[in-house]
C-alpha cells in the first residue's frame, strides 16, 4: 500500500458575507488548490464534499458542487462531523486512496452561513445539544465551552486574562492574513472589556460565523511525486468521539476526543508532541486553544497557561500554534475550517508561509474539533 | 403530562423515558439503572448499551451533590431570548452527573464550583416543568 500525500491546498477569502454562490465559493478554493499542479479536473477520481447540513439551503450540495467544478461523472459524496467535517473528509479520502479504489481525491469543505438570518442561525444553535434532555434548558455552543472554561479555572487557577492573551496572539497573526475575516489587532484590555456572552467567555473569546470554502487535493505516492515537487505526506491520522450530552463528560477540563485522537495520530506517525514544529488547533473559543495545548501534550494538564504567559506559541516560540490567526481571526465557516487549517500547515511545511513561516518546519499537526468536543480529528503531516 | 411540557422549549417529545416528567410532577428527579449490569444513566434511558438489554429501573437522585461547573448565559437561542440571563450547570451526585439549571434566585457571586447543591423539580411559566439545582 502506497503512502498518501497532499498535493494541493486552497481556501477562499473567509468573510461575514461572501455575496457569491456556494459553487463559486468552492471554485475559489479549488482554483488555489490546483495552482501549479500537473493535473486537470479529469484526473480527480472522486470528490468528498464537507459541510454542516443544518446551514445548507441547497439540498445535497455534493451534486451541485461536483457539477460546478466539473468533477462529474466521477463519484461525489457528503461527509459531516459539524465543525470537523473537512478533516473527516481527509480521513475518508486517505482511506479511499490507501485501499486502491482511487488515485486522486479532492476534499472540499464549505459553509455559507450568511444564507441564514441571525434568527435562523440562533434556531439552529438551540438544537446543537441533545434535543430531548439538554436543549430544553437553552444550551448553546459557547455555553458548552464556557462550562469547560469555568471548570479549568476552578481546578487550575486559569484566569480570564490568560484566555484573553490567546486572542491577543491570534489577532496579531490574523492582521497579517489577507484571507481572514478579522484583521484588526486587539489589545488585552479591549478583549477583557468586551461584553460577557456566557460567563466567563466574552465577545472576543469567541470566533464568529463566516462564509468560506477550502480544498485539499490528495494523491497516492507515485502520482503525488509526478504532479508536484512539494508533496506533503499524511503520516498520522487520529479520530475519536465523546458524548453528545454534557452530563456524559467524564472530564470538563479537557476534551477526551482530542486526547484520544492525538494519541492515535502520534502512534501512527511514530512521533511525539515534542516533535511537532508547528500546529493549527481548533480555537473556536480561547479556552479551546488552551485545552488543545494540554490535550495534545504540548503542556501537562493545567500547565497550558505557561505556554501562554511565556509566548511560546508565537512564531518564534518553542511551539508555534495558530500563527495564521486561528478560527478566532479567520472566522469559522464550519465545513471549511479543517481544510483551512490543513492548508496553513501544508504551506508551512512547504516553506511557503511568508511572514508567518516557522523556520525549518518539517512536522506539523492539525487539531480539528466538531461540536463541543463531540468529534475530534488530529492529523500529522510531514515534509 | 409528557415531554411536550418539559423545559423552556421542547424540540421533540417521544421517548421511552417519558415517565421522567411524571416523576417530576410527583416531586422527584429520577435516573435509571440497568438491572443486569448495574450501570446508572442520566439522562435516564430505558436501554442499556453496555449489556445490550432493556431491563432497567428508575431511582431517585436524592441528597446533596457537588457543583462541577456553570455558566451564566446572557444571550439565549431562539425561544430563550426573554429567558436570558440564565445559569446552566453540571452537578455530580455520587458519580451520576446531571446537566440542568441553577436556580435564578442565585447571584453569580454566590456560585462556586465545588459547592453543595440539591436537584429539585421546578415549575416553569406557561404550565411547563423542569428541574433546577439549589444551593445547600
Amino acid at each position: 500500500m502506497q503512502d498518501v500525500a497532499i498535493v494541493g491546498v486552497g481556501q477562499s477569502i473567509f468573510s461575514r458575507k461572501c455575496g457569491v454562490s456556494i459553487g463559486e465559493l468552492c471554485f475559489e478554493a479549488y482554483t488555489e488548490a490546483m495552482e501549479g499542479l500537473d493535473i486537470t479536473n479529469s484526473d480527480i477520481d472522486a470528490s468528498i464534499i464537507c459541510s454542516a447540513p443544518e446551514y445548507d439551503k441547497q439540498r445535497s450540495p455534493a451534486g451541485l458542487i461536483s457539477e460546478y467544478l466539473r468533477l462529474t461523472p466521477k463519484p461525489s459524496f457528503y461527509v459531516e462531523t459539524v465543525c470537523s467535517s473537512s478533516s473527516t473528509g481527509l480521513r475518508v479520502g486517505w482511506s479511499l486512496i490507501k485501499a486502491g479504489l482511487h488515485r486522486v481525491v479532492a476534499v472540499i469543505g464549505f459553509q455559507k452561513m450568511s444564507d441564514l438570518s441571525s434568527r435562523e442561525a440562533a434556531e439552529r444553535m438551540s438544537r446543537g445539544g441533545d434535543i430531548i434532555w439538554e436543549s430544553p434548558f437553552g444550551i448553546t455552543m459557547p455555553a458548552g465551552y464556557a462550562m469547560y472554561a469555568r471548570a479549568h479555572m476552578a481546578k487550575y487557577g486559569t484566569t480570564e486574562e490568560q484566555l484573553a492573551k490567546i486572542r491577543v496572539k491570534n489577532s496579531h497573526y490574523g492582521a497579517m492574513n489577507y484571507k481572514a475575516t478579522y484583521r484588526k489587532e486587539l489589545s488585552l484590555d479591549e478583549i477583557l472589556d468586551s461584553e460577557v456572552i456566557t460567563s466567563p467567555l466574552k465577545k472576543f473569546d469567541c470566533c464568529a460565523n463566516a462564509d468560506g470554502a477550502s480544498c485539499i487535493i490528495i494523491a497516492g505516492g507515485d502520482v503525488a511525486k509526478r504532479v508536484t515537487n512539494l508533496p506533503i505526506w499524511i503520516v498520522g491520522l487520529g479520530a475519536a468521539t465523546d458524548t453528545m450530552t454534557m452530563s456524559g463528560r467524564e472530564s470538563l477540563t479537557g476534551l477526551r476526543c482530542a486526547q484520544e485522537a492525538g494519541r492515535q495520530a502520534y502512534e501512527m506517525a511514530g512521533v511525539g508532541p515534542g516533535d511537532i514544529d508547528v500546529a493549527e488547533v481548533h480555537d473556536c473559543f480561547t479556552i479551546a486553544e488552551l485545552m488543545a495545548y494540554e490535550d495534545l501534550g504540548f503542556a501537562k494538564p493545567g500547565k497550558g497557561t505557561e505556554l501562554v504567559d511565556s509566548k511560546e506559541t508565537y512564531v518564534d516560540g518553542k511551539k508555534p500554534v495558530n500563527v495564521d490567526g486561528g478560527l478566532l481571526s479567520k472566522g469559522h465557516p464550519i465545513g471549511a475550517t479543517g481544510g483551512s487549517q490543513i492548508r496553513t500547515i501544508v504551506n508551512q511545511l512547504r516553506g511557503q508561509a511568508g511572514e508567518i513561516q516557522v523556520q525549518g518546519a518539517e512536522i506539523g499537526l492539525v487539531h480539528n474539533i466538531g461540536g463541543v468536543g463531540q468529534y475530534g480529528n488530529v492529523t500529522i503531516l510531514r515534509r | 403530562m409528557s415531554f411536550e411540557n418539559f423545559g423552556v422549549v421542547s424540540f421533540t417529545t417521544e421517548t421511552k423515558a417519558s415517565d421522567f416528567v411524571n416523576y417530576l410532577e410527583k416531586g422527584k428527579v429520577m435516573a435509571t439503572r440497568c438491572r443486569r449490569c448495574g450501570t446508572n444513566y442520566f439522562p435516564p434511558r430505558m436501554d442499556c448499551p453496555k449489556c445490550v438489554g432493556s431491563d432497567v429501573e428508575w431511582f431517585e437522585i436524592k441528597g446533596n451533590g457537588r457543583l462541577v461547573t456553570y455558566t451564566v448565559v446572557n444571550y439565549g437561542p431562539t425561544g430563550f431570548e426573554e429567558d436570558a440571563p440564565y445559569t446552566l450547570a453540571i452537578a455530580d451526585f455520587d458519580g451520576v452527573r446531571v446537566f440542568g439549571r441553577l436556580s435564578k434566585s442565585l447571584k453569580e457571586s454566590d456560585i462556586e464550583p465545588g459547592m453543595g447543591v440539591k436537584v429539585l423539580p421546578a415549575k416553569l411559566p406557561g404550565g411547563r416543568i423542569g428541574y433546577e439545582f439549589q444551593k445547600v
